[in-house]
């Protein structure tokens, strides 16, 4: 099945010149893709009219199968809920706890409480945060931070996640931790597309590259793994 | 001073906001003034509306004392022949000399002397209201019988104080609105900052999916807290200024001013005006909320 199509998708922020130009992709269902380009070539501004945040100035974009332009506005909530999304800077909520973060997007699915808790502290439990559920974002380190807004990100299951240089902020042992967990998320039948510049990543975990540059978007394949290249993460993966 | 103690859930720290201290002391003023409208407002229906019985019922005809008792009986007789014979007259009877003198007695004292003086004679007339008193046509049919008889009619003085009174009941039904206009705007306006403040968490929740009546929900609510919270303030603040203001009204000649008499809906409006207020906060927040949210992608 087809999880996200975009067509001829053009976007201008007020009256700037185009950041997107002509982009046509698609993504089918189970895919895993890097989101490459240098700083200020679209990667952002492409994910973030795939979780909905932006409307594109021209063009069809399609969201498992819904056409984007024809599906009211009280509909696009629920089809936000099928999209997991980590953030660059990771948008935490400071004024809550971690258990609170992550249960975020089950509480605006009303969800019932007592399911709630259940899978949260699965999931917190899942990614090495179960000693942590009490605590602040901002007492975190970053790489606790990560695994919190991951999540929240995956904790409804979703169907897509888009996830935007998550590993921006932390060191490369950590990126490789959370690149494994995203592998195993993609596994279960999650669609992923993850925006990174760390070429050491793209090249030692192999999967198929959407490439932006200048506004103009290119599917290629994996890049080959540089030799020795590959970043080497001991123990297990918490 | 904060006034808001009351926890429940909300994903957005709406608490913390410089709003969240002044608003409720804010609807506690507007409550009170409210309040204090509503009886100010009962207090001029119950005076215009025994003004406007007093203007519906009665007159007084004067015959001025003739040179002699016989031609007073005679001309009193005539006066009301003439009077019951009017069918918008329900009753005309004449007021006794005593019962005169001792309304002049206020003024004139209650000597002897008194006896003496050539009083003039009062009939006390009921109306009824259905049908029409035309007073210059019956004082010309007493001129002929009475010359110098006048009718004085009640109606065009206290007709000028139900007018008056009907003004300020508008008046205060006016401050009630601009109570009420003023509540909401203070509201919007916090809202609207509380929108300002939180903007990054309204993006992510509305991000993971949340929708507009999700976080319109928990602006509404944290309005009502405060709504309710002034509310009860502003009563229990109107309950003595209505003891001081009970007190003083009895300490006023009763004769002047009438019982008010606050109705049973008007008890229950007063009583429920924290509820009202805590529900116009809900609904003022909530809508501001959504119209906001509807302009997001």
């Amino acid at each position: 099945m087809t999880i996200v199509k975009l067509e001829n998708i053009g976007l201008r922020y007020g009256v700037g010149a185009e950041v997107l130009r002509d982009v046509s992709l698609t993504l089918e269902e189970g895919a895993f893709h890097f989101l490459t380009g240098p700083s200020g070539a679209g990667k952002s501004s492409l994910l973030k009219l795939m979780y909905l945040a932006q409307r594109p100035t021209r063009g069809l974009i399609s969201l498992f199968g819904h056409d984007i332009a024809t599906t009211s506005r009280d509909k696009l909530p629920a089809l936000r809920r099928e999209v997991g999304v980590v953030f660059q800077e990771f948008r935490l909520l400071d004024h809550l706890s971690t258990f609170d973060n992550v249960a975020l997007p089950m509480r605006v699915a009303d969800v019932r409480e007592k399911d709630i808790k259940k899978h949260v502290t699965e999931l917190l439990a899942w990614v090495g945060l179960k000693d942590h559920m009490s605590a602040r974002p901002s007492t975190l380190s970053g790489g606790q931070q990560q695994r919190v807004a991951l999540a929240r990100a995956v904790i409804t299951r979703p169907r897509l996640l888009l996830a935007d240089e998550p590993t921006g902020n932390v060191d490369d042992k950590l990126a490789v931790r959370l690149l494994h967990l995203l592998e195993e998320l993609n596994k279960l039948g999650t669609t992923i597309i993850m925006a990174t510049h760390n070429e050491g990543l793209v090249r030692q975990f192999g999967h198929p590259r959407i490439c932006i540059e200048g506004g103009h978007v290119e599917q290629m394949g994996p890049l080959r793994p540089a030799r020795g290249g590959a970043i080497r993460v001991e123990g297990k993966i918490t | 001073m904060s006034m808001f103690s009351l926890r429940h859930h909300s994903d957005l720290p709406l608490d913390k906001d410089p709003g969240t201290r002044f608003l409720p002391w804010l609807i506690a003023f507007m409550v009170y003034l409210a309040a204090l409208s509503i009886v100010a407002t009962s207090l001029m229906q119950s005076l215009s509306a025994r003004w406007e019985r007093g203007v519906s019922d009665t007159l007084t005809v004067q015959i001025p004392a003739a040179a002699s008792v016989n031609k007073d009986q005679t001309q009193i007789e005539e006066a009301l022949k003439i009077l019951r014979a009017h069918p918008a007259v329900v009753l005309a009877e004449p007021i006794s000399r005593s019962h005169v003198l001792k309304l002049l007695e206020p003024w004139l004292g209650s000597g002897e002397t008194l006896g003496d003086l050539p009083l003039p004679h009062l009939i006390d007339v009921s109306l009824r209201r259905s049908i029409e008193f035309k007073a210059q046509n019956v004082r010309d049919k007493l001129h002929i019988i009475a010359p110098g008889a006048t009718i004085d009619d009640h109606r065009i003085w206290l007709d000028r104080l139900v007018r008056m009174s009907h003004t300020l009941q508008a008046g205060a039904y006016i401050v009630l609105a601009l109570i009420c206009f003023a509540s909401i705007g203070t509201i919007i306006f916090v809202t609207r900052t509380g929108l300002a403040i939180h903007q990054d968490v309204i993006e992510v929740l509305h991000l993971i999916g949340a929708q507009d009546s999700y976080i319109a929900r928990q602006f509404g609510e944290h309005a009502l807290y405060l709504g309710l919270r002034g509310g009860f303030l502003g009563l229990a603040a109107a309950g003595p200024t209505f003891g001081l203001f009970a007190y003083l009204y009895r300490q006023v000649d009763s004769s002047l001013l009438p019982q008010i008499d606050i109705t049973p809906l008007q008890w229950i409006i007063v009583m429920s005006l924290p509820i009202l207020s805590a529900f116009m906060g809900y609904i003022t927040a909530r809508s501001a909320v959504m119209r906001t949210l509807a302009r997001m992608v």
